[in-house]
C-alpha cells in the first residue's frame, strides 16, 4: 500500500509518464505541487516570466518531440495568462498538458482570492479538461490527461488541482499503467481503394499536406506517395519540412501569400489529396472558388474535419500514416509528364520573386543568409506577422519539426519561449527564432529565462518599428490609413538584450553583415541579432482577406 | 424588430437526439457550449442520470439545418460523449414533456 500526497503522485505520474522537463510560475495555489517537485531530483523545472512563455515553452518542446509536454500555473491570473498558449495549441494540433492550481474546493464560487472558473473557461479551448475533486482521482485523471492530448488528433488537456486535493492523503495499491496514445481507427478498405482509382484516373492531381503529416510522422510516407503517383505537391504553413522545398515535385506553401503558380496550379487541378490539412481560410482563400474543376479525396484522424468546409468526394477517416501505407501499393507508378511540364512552366512564370536575395540586411536576404550559415539539423521558430511569412516564404525546409510557428491562432510572443522550449528539447541543436519589433515585445521578459538557462537560442529581429502586417493591410486595403500600427518612439533592442543578460550583435553598423551574421550563430549560447528593415516592404503575392486564391495582389 | 425566428414555420424538419455522456458536473457546459457557439438552437433539453450513475442520458431537440452533421460530430467527438443517436420528431420523450409547459 502507497500512500502520499496528491500533490506527490501529481509528481510520480509525471515521472513515470517521462516528463524530465517542465515550465511555469508558482503561486499560492499550486505551491504545494511546487514543494512535491521541489524533493523530485528527475524533473527539471523552468522558471518562465509570465504564465504565457511558460506555456509556449511547453508547446516548443512537444512541437519538436512530437510528446504531450507539461506547463504549469497557479490559479486566477496565472490560468487566465496561461489562456493563450493553450488556445493556441488546440488550434495546431500540439499535444499539451497543462496543469493549474485551485483555491479550495470549499471556497470554490465565493469569490475567493485568485478565484476562477478554470474548468469552465477553458471548455472551448482545451481538447478536454478536468477539474479534480478527490486526489484519488488523480490516479485516473493524470494518465487519462496524457492520453487524450497524443491520441487521434493531438491537442492540449487542462487539469485544474484545488489546493486541499494537493494536500489530501491518498493511499493505493499500485501506480495505474503509464498512459500510451490510442490506436488509430482502421482506414475503411473501400475508400482507400476508391481514392487510389481516382488518383490513378487523374489527370491533373496535386496532393496537398498539411501538419497532420507531421504529426503523425508520415513525411518520408508521403513523398513517396507523391513520387510515385507524380503528384506535385504543395503544403500549409504547418506542414512545411514535410517535402524538402527543393524536391522537384514540391510547389511550396499555398494560400494568402503562397506563389502565384502554387494558386494557379492548384486553380487547374483535377484531383485535389487533402492529407492531414484542414481547408483552412488562409490557406485556400473563398471556400466556394478553391479548385474549382477539382475533386476531393481528405484524409484526416478527426471526423469533423471532412466535410466541415469543403465536401469530400471520397473522405477517410484515418491516421495519415495508416493511410498512406494502404494507398501505396494501389497507386500506380505515374510519370505524368504533361502535367509535370505545364506545372514547371507556371513556376518559371509565375515563381515566387524574392528581390535582393543577396543584401542580408533586406527582408529575404536575411532569411537567405542565416539558412546559408546553419544547416538542416538547426530548428527554425518565428513570432507572428510579417516576418514569419517571409521566412516561410524564402527559408529552405528540408525535414519535418524544423520549423515551429504559430499557425491557426496566429499568436505574437509565440517564437522566443517557442525557442527556448525548442532548445530545452533538444540542446544540441542550434535554434534560431526570427521575430519582429512587434512580436518580440509580447513576450521579451523570457529573455532572462533564457539567459538563465543558458541555451542555444539565436534571436533574430527584423526591425521595422511598427505592426508590419497591420501597417501592410492598411496600406493595402484601408485607404493608407495607418491609424496605431507605427510605434512613435524605437526601443533599442540591443541595450534590452543586453539588460536581460544576452548577447547581442548589431547588422545595421556591422561592416560586413553576412560574417557578423554567420558568427553570431556558430558562437555556442544566447544571442539577440538585430537588424533593420524597411517597413515599406510588404508580403507579396497577398490574397486579399475573403478573396479568391486567384486574385493575388502583387 | 424581433430576432425570434420561427424555425417550425420555416419549414425545418425536428430531430431528436440522444446522447449517453458521462455522468459530472461539467458535461453539460461542454455540450451547450457547442451548440451556443455556433448559434445552433437548441428547442428542448432533458438530462436524467441512468441506473448505472456514472453515465447519463441527454436528450436535445433541434431543428435539422444543414448544419446539424457537423454539430453531431462535434458532439461525439467530447470526452464525455460515449454515444450519439439521432430519431425523428416523432419521438415521444419531449411530446409527453410538453403538456408540463401547458
Amino acid at each position: 500500500m502507497m500512500q502520499m500526497t496528491g500533490a506527490e503522485l501529481i509528481v510520480r505520474l509525471l515521472e513515470r509518464q517521462g516528463i524530465e522537463t517542465v515550465c511555469g510560475i508558482p503561486g499560492g495555489a499550486i505551491l504545494p505541487f511546487y514543494d512535491a517537485l521541489g524533493q523530485c531530483d528527475t524533473i527539471h523545472h523552468v522558471l518562465a516570466r509570465h504564465e504565457q512563455g511558460g506555456g509556449f515553452m511547453a508547446q516548443g518542446m512537444a512541437r519538436v518531440s512530437g510528446k504531450p509536454e507539461v506547463c504549469l500555473a497557479s490559479s486566477g491570473p496565472g490560468a487566465t495568462n496561461l489562456v493563450t498558449a493553450i488556445a493556441d495549441a488546440k488550434l495546431d494540433s500540439i499535444p499539451m498538458v497543462a496543469i493549474t492550481g485551485q483555491v479550495p474546493l470549499g471556497m470554490i464560487g465565493t469569490d475567493a482570492f485568485q478565484e476562477v472558473d478554470t474548468y469552465g473557461m477553458t471548455i472551448p479551448l482545451t481538447k478536454h479538461n478536468f477539474l479534480v475533486r478527490d486526489a484519488a482521482e488523480l490516479l485516473e485523471v493524470i494518465p487519462e490527461a496524457f492520453r487524450i492530448a497524443m491520441s487521434g488528433r493531438p491537442g492540449p488537456v487542462l487539469v485544474d488541482v484545488p489546493k486541499d486535493v494537493q494536500c489530501q492523503m491518498v493511499s493505493f495499491e499500485d501506480y495505474p499503467p503509464v498512459a500510451v496514445r490510442d490506436i488509430p481507427p482502421v482506414p475503411e478498405l473501400a475508400a482507400i481503394e476508391r481514392a487510389a482509382e481516382m488518383i490513378n484516373a487523374a489527370e491533373q492531381p496535386v496532393l496537398y499536406l498539411g501538419g497532420g503529416v507531421i504529426h503523425s510522422g508520415a513525411s518520408h510516407l508521403a513523398v513517396t506517395l507523391a513520387e510515385q503517383g507524380g503528384l506535385p505537391t504543395t503544403m500549409t504553413l504547418m506542414a512545411l519540412g514535410a517535402m524538402p522545398i527543393d524536391h522537384p515535385l514540391s510547389i511550396g506553401m499555398l494560400g494568402m501569400h503562397g506563389a502565384r503558380y502554387t494558386n494557379y496550379v492548384l486553380e487547374e487541378a483535377d484531383l485535389l489529396i487533402c492529407v492531414g490539412a484542414r481547408f483552412d481560410d488562409r490557406a485556400i482563400g473563398k471556400a466556394a472558388q478553391f479548385c474549382p474543376k477539382a475533386k476531393i479525396i481528405h484524409v484526416d484522424i478527426d471526423p469533423s474535419e471532412l466535410d466541415k468546409i469543403k465536401t469530400a468526394h471520397v473522405g477517410i477517416t484515418g491516421d495519415v500514416t495508416q493511410v498512406i501505407e494502404a494507398l501505396l501499393p494501389r497507386v500506380q507508378v505515374k510519370l505524368r509528364k504533361r502535367w509535370l511540364s505545364h506545372v514547371a512552366g507556371l513556376k518559371d512564370r509565375f515563381g515566387l520573386a524574392m528581390p535582393n536575395l543577396e543584401n542580408p540586411r533586406s527582408h529575404y536576404g536575411l532569411v537567405q543568409a542565416v539558412a546559408d550559415a546553419l544547416d538542416d539539423e538547426a530548428v527554425i521558430a518565428t513570432d507572428v506577422g510579417q516576418h514569419q511569412m517571409w521566412v516561410a516564404q524564402a527559408y529552405p525546409f528540408r525535414r519535418p519539426r524544423q520549423w515551429l510557428t504559430s499557425g491557426g491562432l496566429g499568436t505574437m510572443g509565440f517564437g522566443l519561449p517557442a525557442a527556448i522550449g525548442a532548445a530545452l528539447a533538444e540542446p544540441a541543436r542550434t535554434v534560431v527564432c526570427f521575430t519582429g519589433d512587434g512580436s518580440l515585445k509580447m513576450n521579451i521578459q523570457e529573455m532572462a529565462t533564457l539567459a538563465e538557462e543558458d541555451l542555444n537560442v539565436k534571436i533574430v529581429l527584423m526591425n521595422n518599428n511598427s505592426l508590419g502586417l497591420v501597417y501592410q493591410q492598411q496600406n493595402l486595403f484601408y485607404g493608407k490609413r495607418t491609424v496605431a500600427s507605427k510605434y512613435k518612439r524605437a526601443v533599442n533592442f540591443l541595450k534590452v538584450a543586453e539588460g536581460f543578460g544576452l548577447d547581442a550583435v548589431d547588422l545595421d553598423t556591422a561592416e560586413n553583415p553576412a560574417a557578423t551574421l554567420a558568427e553570431a550563430l556558430k558562437r555556442p549560447g544566447s544571442c539577440l541579432i538585430h537588424c533593420s528593415i524597411d517597413r515599406d516592404e510588404f508580403v507579396y503575392p497577398m490574397v486579399p482577406p475573403g478573396a479568391a486564391n486567384t486574385e493575388m495582389i502583387g | 424588430m424581433s430576432m425570434v425566428i420561427d424555425r417550425a414555420q420555416a419549414g425545418l424538419v425536428k430531430v431528436v437526439l440522444e446522447l449517453e455522456v458521462a455522468n459530472h458536473a461539467g458535461v453539460m457546459s461542454h455540450i451547450c457550449g457547442l451548440f451556443a457557439r455556433r448559434a445552433f438552437n437548441v428547442e428542448g433539453i432533458l438530462c436524467m442520470p441512468l441506473a448505472d450513475a456514472t453515465r447519463s442520458r441527454i436528450w436535445l431537440l433541434v431543428f435539422e439545418d444543414q448544419r446539424l452533421e457537423q454539430m453531431i460530430k462535434q458532439v461525439e467527438k467530447l470526452e464525455d460523449v460515449i454515444s450519439v443517436a439521432r430519431h425523428g420528431a416523432e419521438h415521444k420523450v419531449f411530446e409527453r414533456l410538453e403538456e408540463f409547459f401547458r
